[in-house]
């Protein structure tokens, strides 16, 4: 078919779903030994064109071969058992099993015909040694964090790679350190040469480690280029099939935020897991929360939205003391809480996209306070618009949508309950750069028109773009408060580490 | 203590409550006679529970359980009586015919994207309508094995008795623990009750396992009609009516969840004996009605799930 180093080949492949075509005749190259990004916007058919090369959607046309001979996967474990490994968009893993049980499921260690769970439990644990998790391999799976499953399915997936690595957004939820020590066992196992897919939104990261670039547009490939020679600038005009505008903004001063209202007061609070801490954030501020995984960004979050128990100290909104037993109280409040697990807090799998947007107005206003269908509807396709979510239909159930634009509907979601005050945890993961840029034009807007934000991120870039004041969180505890011009990417940094 | 066992810490120390209060209240309850009697008298619901406990872990359900027990026992019957077969070919005649029942149930669960409380509720019917057909009436059975196997035993002391369908029961037990957490097998099972698509995602054979599932359930439901037959001595086709029903119960009491992917075998065995020690208790007395049986069961079904609730929700938040 082509050169000799190529190990995977993909000539016209179509894959229709009723209504869309999500791949039109895309040709794809990987070769023995290259890390290679698959790029594109939200619902390109990146995600798709993966599940294609590994049977879990049948194609409707085109050739896939590995090493020159034809293959027709009709499932994942056909895939596997060809040497074609993959981590899949979203943690893919079994919540119920345990941890060693999930690195090992489908290939665990036997011993006179029965599972030698000493062995396989061992194994887990050294293999996750070597991504700097020192956990319990027995517990279940369940029990950690979205960043740490995600390790889990990246460890399994690199230890199961035979010919053939894919990966698709592994990075969405890890942190620098994290994603650097991935990017060291990706370049080891590119140097034992094996073929890896990446797929990403962090421009960036394909520039640290891609040594080829496929482009998809709205199914269908734009080209195929060396990532040493194509600049950011070709390559974001070549996903957005435009140029990107930067939004520019003021940060509000601290002198400035003094005299706006203070919305939210966390006075010592604290919960079981955090250590006590104070923050404000007035109507109109955006105030960024930093600090690595698990530092207790998302623990925070989860307090101030009253799903953790304040165990001491008080919380303030509008001056009036608040302590939520249930989410709903919050919700009515006028909190709004855009969680970072979109698969296991967010989505409702099959029920449409309407559905799923109105869901936190309704639940505000009250079941029995039923939203006209003509509103709901008006709601809905105001957000697809706005928020450019990729459908040809507001009624399609949400899980058939790509993962970034499910993002999108989660975020309107809570933009249709319009919340006085916004907790967003990760809310621009696995959203593309055109959209991501048009995301946080409108955050500010609605900033201006007097909501208060609270956003943690692990992209610094992000914050420092965007947040007026950022908090930063080590081991649990508050360890800085930057404001204003004192925002960049290396004070946060220096924070983090703990060098301030 | 690991929290994941705790509804079976919860379902074990709540039999030997059981147990010991009825030991208090009537002499010659606590004793290993009537210990072992609660296995003889349930081998057979123990052997269906344990086939619905796989059904249940894998997210699903099966309906079907009490029909094959009754078509088991009435196609032996009839093989036995009016063909003149050996009782052996005849078992081994409805443990295939079972096994494939279960089978074609499971495919088409798995092909036809299908509710499997409504297949199996098909395969209820089907089952009983069968069995009807074969023989309206009940047969009775009469041959030698049968008084063979229905005496063997092993004389325990007190006068407790270890019987053939209680031995039969145990194997059962053991086979189901190495299948559930020492096979490949078991790992799928538990991790498609867990997220099926997760599981599919992880190249998990999602048909070979869910076919498997359904047909090692009604495997051992064929099973448990042989076992049952010891009892009656006949097949009858308006036999074990309900008795899925019961084999969920169990299940559920035992500390599975209904909605898959959490339990135990062995949760499934004390569930059984709870519901057996409940009856045992209410026949000492004398004076209550057997019904108290079937009132004390929904109260326990009622507090367990309950429970469960319970702990998914403090799962999910910790
Ligand atoms: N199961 C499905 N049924 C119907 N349509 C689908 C299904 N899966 C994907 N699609 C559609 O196919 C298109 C491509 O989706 P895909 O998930 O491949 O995008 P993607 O490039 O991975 O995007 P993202 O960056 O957001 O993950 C989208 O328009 C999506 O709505
Ligand atoms: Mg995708």
């Amino acid at each position: 078919m082509s050169t000799d180093d190529t190990v995977l080949a993909l000539r016209g492949v179509v894959k229709t779903f009723p209504g869309v075509k999500a791949l039109n005749g895309v040709d794809f190259t990987l070769r023995k030994g290259e890390i290679h990004a698959l790029l594109g916007e939200n619902g390109a058919g990146k995600s798709t064109l993966i599940k294609v090369m590994t049977g879990v959607y049948r194609r409707n046309g085109g050739i896939i071969a590995l090493d020159g001979t034809e293959i027709h996967p009709a499932n994942t474990g056909d895939a596997q058992d060809l040497g074609i490994s993959t981590v899949y968009q979203e943690v893919n893993l079994l919540p119920n099993l345990t941890v060693a049980q999930n690195v090992f499921l489908e290939r665990e260690p036997k011993r006179f015909g029965i599972i030698d769970w000493r062995r396989m439990n061992r194994e887990a644990r050294e293999l996750l040694l070597g991504y700097d998790l020192d956990i319990d391999v027995t517990a279940p799976l369940n029990s950690y964090s979205v960043a740490v499953q995600q390790l889990i399915a990246i460890a399994r997936g690199v230890s199961m790679s035979a010919k053939v690595l894919i990966l698709d957004e592994p990075t969405a939820s890890l942190d620098a350190e994290e994603v650097a020590s991935l990017f060291n066992i990706m370049r080891d196992l590119r140097d034992r040469g094996i073929g890896i897919v990446f797929v990403t939104h962090f421009l960036d990261q394909v520039y640290a480690v891609c040594d080829r670039i496929t482009i998809l547009r709205n199914g269908t490939l734009v080209g195929e280029y060396e990532a040493a020679t194509l600049s950011q600038q070709d390559l974001v005009s070549h996903m957005l099939g435009k140029e990107l505008e930067k939004a520019v903004h003021e940060k509000v001063g601290q002198a400035e935020a003094q005299t706006r209202e203070t919305l939210f007061e966390l006075n010592q609070g604290s919960s079981d897991v955090l250590e006590p801490l104070d923050i404000s954030v007035c109507a109109g501020q955006v105030v960024g929360l930093a600090g690595l995984l698990g530092s207790g960004r998302t623990e925070l979050c989860k307090l101030v939205f009253g799903v953790d128990e304040l165990s001491q100290g008080d919380a303030k909104l509008n001056n009036q003391s608040i302590r939520f037993s249930n989410t709903r109280q919050a919700v009515v409040a006028g909190l709004g809480l855009c969680p970072e697990d979109r698969k296991k807090d967010g989505i409702l799998g099959p029920m449409s996209i309407r559905e799923n947007m109105i869901m936190a107005l309704q639940n505000k206003r009250g079941w029995w306070r039923y939203i006209p269908m003509k509103k709901q509807r008006e709601l809905a396709e105001h957000y697809v618009k706005v928020l450019k979510i990729a459908t040809s239909d507001i009624e399609k159930p949400i899980n058939q949508l790509s993962g970034g634009n499910q993002q999108k509907v989660i975020l309107a979601r809570w933009l249709a309950a319009e919340p006085k005050l916004m907790l967003l945890d990760e809310p621009t993961r696995g959203i593309d750069v055109g959209a991501h840029a048009e995301i946080i034009q409108l955050i500010r807007k609605l900033c201006d028109d007097g909501l208060g934000l609270l956003v943690a991120s692990s992209e610094l870039e992000e914050l420092v773009e965007f947040a007026d004041k950022v908090v930063v969180m080590r081991d649990r505890r508050k360890v800085a408060e930057l404001s204003g011009s004192d925002i960049s990417q290396q004070t946060i940094m220096q924070a983090i580490a703990g060098q301030s | 203590m690991n929290k994941k066992f705790l509804p079976l810490y919860v379902t074990s120390s709540l039999f030997v409550l059981l147990f010991l209060v009825g030991s208090v209240q009537f002499e010659n309850f606590g004793t290993l006679r009537v210990f072992m009697n609660l296995f003889t008298d349930n081998a057979f619901l123990i052997i269906a529970a344990i086939g619905m406990t796989f059904v249940i872990l894998s997210g699903g359900i099966d309906l079907s359980v009490g029909s094959t027990i009754a078509l088991s026992g009435v196609i032996i019957s009839v093989l036995l009586r009016d063909y003149g077969w050996h009782p052996i070919p005849a078992f081994a005649f409805v443990l295939v015919l079972g096994t494939l029942f279960g089978a074609a149930m499971g495919a088409i669960i798995h092909f036809y994207q299908l509710q499997p409380f409504i297949v199996t509720l098909a395969g209820m019917f089907f089952a009983r309508g069968l069995s009807s057909v074969v023989s309206e009436e009940s047969v009775p059975i009469t041959h030698m094995f049968y008084d063979n196997v229905a005496m063997f035993g092993f004389e325990l002391p007190g006068g407790a008795w270890l019987g053939s369908s209680t031995i039969i029961a145990l194997v059962v037990l053991g086979l189901a623990i190495w299948l559930a957490n020492f096979t490949r097998f078991g790992g799928r099972v538990y991790g498609i009750g867990g997220d099926a698509q997760s599981a599919a995602l992880m190249g998990v054979p999602i048909a070979r396992t869910t076919i498997s599932v359904y047909a090692l359930s009604s495997f051992f439901a064929a099973l448990s009609g042989i076992v049952f037959s010891f009892y009656t001595f006949s097949g009858y086709s308006l036999a074990a009516v309900g008795v899925e029903l019961d084999a969920i119960a169990a299940v559920v009491i035992g500390g599975t969840l209904l909605t898959g992917g959490y339990g135990y075998v062995v949760g499934t065995l004390f569930g059984v004996l709870i519901m057996g020690v409940v009856q045992t208790y209410i026949s000492f007395d004398g004076t209550l009605s057997s019904w108290w049986t079937k009132i004390v069961i929904g109260l326990l079904l009622f507090v367990f799930i309950a429970l469960q609730r319970y702990l998914v929700r403090r799962g999910t938040k910790a």
